[in-house]
């Protein structure tokens, strides 16, 4: 038991480490930060130019979100990160992490958004429309609220699925948490900064999926 | 020239506010309408009847262009507005739609519901549509519900906010797309009591329903519809008293005695 | 145009490595051959603890899905890689693998369960037991049957994400697909093992995507 918190629980190896560990968390913090909004939004754009209707553009939006659902998000950072150098373009890690993880985010929510629109009643667009509101006033209104209420539980997974991603980043070099504890770790050879990183990132995502677990309900109680 | 089947008795005189000519509507190689002539006078409370599958609801529905005639021409005050050109969403502040599942915005209260439009589309402050929906689901009874959800309300009580939703626009015309079948029976009155209301404050108004009782005692005028055309149509004890087309004796034979 | 293919779609380089993604490829599919019905079972265990509304092992199963969702699979198994040698348990790379994602991917699958099982009207199990059945056969004939019907996507979905979970491994070094992938592009300085491994990957997940995505929709109209 003495081994167990000298190696997992060690406070001195975790203070001397703090401030690695701290920065880390923060680029964890900018990280998701970017990756949430920029996923989202574009996500929101692609599943409202679905509605569109073109059949070339929604051949490529399909294409697109299948891609990225389908590939591990691993898979698609290493391929862009390693990749990109033999096309003539080099990226930071941390550009690449935000690239491929807000990609995969926005695949997510385009699908989800589009189910989301798609089950949204008829009357609700034609009531709309018959009031004389313009298709972005009857989107902003009466169609998106709905939409995004409707999807609200798997949307909120998929949000806490992308924050816990981000220490994804840590494979191609990004100093975000994981990586200093993974260092921290390395050069120690003391487990504790990857329990303080594992708290880190507890701190972060736990009020997250509370908060999802929350969404859960009101359904039911409907 | 006034063609009486075009325009119907007696309305000689009143500026028309709606007109269909020639209105064709397929969808693919089903024709839905074929060819429709019809003029609504202000004031007019014209009631549209015929079997399902007649196209009396494709018919209104293409008056605000929620469908898009194949050919044909809509004219409302005069202008045609299913050219390119037209601003449909300022039209449709002409022309008021009732729905037969109410649609009612869920996330919105009633008095929301009322002003969204107003604000959007009428460009009002939101002082003053607040003070406009207030009047209107005044009018229609329900000055206490205003802030309540669509949920919280009966069917009938939804279907006046959506009524109040369309006057607040103040349209020249209201089009009622069945607007009681969705409801229970003893929800039906309400509803109709405020349709004679609208009626008798002379607002111009076109009905697609079965309510053939409230069809005899408060329509101008009857158009009897059976695949796609108007097969007959004129003053409800013309209808109902003198039927002339074996079609519409049919029909009205199968509703039972009204 | 010519470079794009010799650096991406190199067909003599991916002779040579083939054999090196082949090898890969099958670690990841047993990896997920072991995952999968190890967080199946463990989250219908879990799921149905909690049924029993004896609030102790209801809080608990709540507290271990909540941890198993906010915590970061990756962190976890860099935990538990390093981790256990601490220990004294001195195991392959594969089973840290095999444990940290299955705690991941049965915290998943409870929760699906729970959903699927809550989601039965109460007046069927009522039936049931008026009929004289048991609790247990009352679940195993009539909850769960239905049950299952209505968590086929979300089951689905959450076995897509195991399947792409299994390419963490390759940061504890273990063999499966991506690593494979790495190493040869590594080796060649060429980038076709990586397009080729998004290949594989899309031949074996897209199907799965698509079919996930249908079910979906059909899922959301139902919750109106």
């Amino acid at each position: 038991m003495q081994t167990f918190s000298s190696n997992f629980l060690n406070w001195d190896v975790i203070q001397s480490y703090l401030p690695d560990l701290l920065a880390g968390m923060w680029v964890t913090m900018e990280l998701s930060a970017i990756i949430l909004l920029c996923g989202l939004l574009v996500g929101t754009g692609l599943a409202l130019a679905r509605m569109a209707q073109l059949r070339l553009l929604n051949v490529f939006i399909i294409i697109f979100v299948d891609v990225v659902r389908a590939l591990p998000p691993l898979m698609l950072m290493v391929v862009t990160y390693f990749g990109l150098p033999y096309l003539g373009l080099r990226l930071t890690g941390f550009a690449v992490a935000c690239i491929v993880l807000a990609s995969v985010l926005a695949a997510f929510t385009e699908e989800l958004l589009w189910a989301g629109l798609s089950t949204v009643s008829v009357g609700q667009y034609e009531a709309a429309r018959s009031t004389g509101l313009t298709f972005l006033q009857m989107m902003g209104s009466v169609v998106l609220p709905q939409a995004f209420r409707l999807i609200q539980a798997p949307l909120a997974s998929r949000i806490i699925a992308t924050t816990k991603n981000t220490a994804l980043a840590s494979v191609v070099a990004v100093p975000e948490l994981l990586s200093q504890a993974n260092t921290a770790q390395g050069y120690s050879g003391n487990a504790s900064p990857l329990t303080a990183a594992s708290l880190g990132y507890l701190i972060i995502l736990l009020p997250m999926v509370l908060v999802a677990r929350r969404l859960e309900r009101p359904r039911e109680a409907a | 020239m006034r063609d009486a089947a075009l325009h119907g008795p007696g309305q000689g005189r009143a500026p028309v506010i709606l007109e269909l000519q020639g209105l064709h509507k397929s969808f693919g190689l089903m024709s839905v309408l074929r060819g429709i002539n019809l003029a609504v006078h202000e004031g007019e409370m014209v009631f549209l009847i015929g079997p399902s599958g007649s196209g009396k609801s494709t018919l209104l529905r293409c008056c605000n262009r929620l469908e898009e005639p194949t050919s044909g021409a809509v004219l409302v005050e005069g202008r045609d507005i299913l050219g390119r050109k037209v601003n449909i969403n300022q039209v449709r502040r002409r022309i008021g739609m009732v729905f037969q599942s109410f649609n009612l915005y869920p996330h919105m209260t009633a008095r929301q519901n009322v002003t969204l439009a107003l604000c959007k589309v009428a460009r009002k402050s939101k002082a003053e549509a607040d003070v406009i929906a207030r009047r209107m689901l005044d009018h229609v009874g329900l000055s206490e519900r205003i802030d309540y959800y669509p949920r919280a309300l009966s069917g009938g009580q939804q279907q006046r906010v959506a009524i109040a939703r369309t006057l607040a626009l103040e349209p020249r015309i209201v089009l009622f797309d069945e607007p009681t079948s969705a409801l229970d029976p003893e929800l039906v009155n309400g509803v109709l009591n405020v349709m004679r209301m609208l009626r008798d404050e002379g607002m111009t108004m076109v009905v697609v329903s079965h309510e053939m009782r409230f069809a005899r005692e408060a329509a101008d005028r009857i158009v009897f519809m059976a695949d796609g055309e108007i097969v007959e149509q004129g003053t409800p004890s013309e209808i109902f008293g003198a039927p002339r087309h074996p079609r519409l004796r049919e029909f009205l034979s199968s509703l039972g005695t009204v | 145009m010519s470079d794009f293919v010799h650096n991406f779609f190199n067909l003599h380089i991916l002779d040579r490595v083939w054999p090196l993604l082949l090898t890969g490829l099958k670690t990841t599919i047993l990896l997920s051959l072991v995952i999968v019905p190890a967080g199946l079972a463990i989250g219908l265990l879990m799921a149905l603890l909690q049924s029993l509304r004896i609030y102790a092992l209801r809080w608990t199963v709540v507290v271990y899905v909540d941890l198993f969702r906010a915590y970061p699979p990756l962190v976890l198994l860099i935990y538990v890689y390093y981790g256990l040698p601490f220990f004294g348990i001195d195991t392959d790379a594969f089973w840290s693998v095999v444990l940290a994602l299955g705690l991941n991917t049965s915290a998943y699958f409870a929760e699906v369960f729970r959903a699927g099982i809550e989601g039965i009207p109460f007046g069927q199990v009522q039936a049931a037991r008026a009929t004289g059945l048991g609790g247990f056969q009352t679940m195993l004939y009539v909850v769960l049957p239905q049950a299952i019907r209505n968590m086929l996507p979300d089951l689905l979905s959450n076995v897509l994400e195991s399947v792409k979970l299994t390419s963490l491994a390759s940061v504890v070094t273990l063999p499966e697909l991506l690593r494979a992938a790495r190493l040869a592009q590594g080796n060649t300085v060429n980038a076709t093992p990586l397009i080729a491994a998004s290949l594989i990957y899309l031949a074996f997940l897209w199907p799965l995507v698509r079919l996930t995505s249908r079910l979906e929709r059909r899922t959301l109209t139902g919750q109106r």
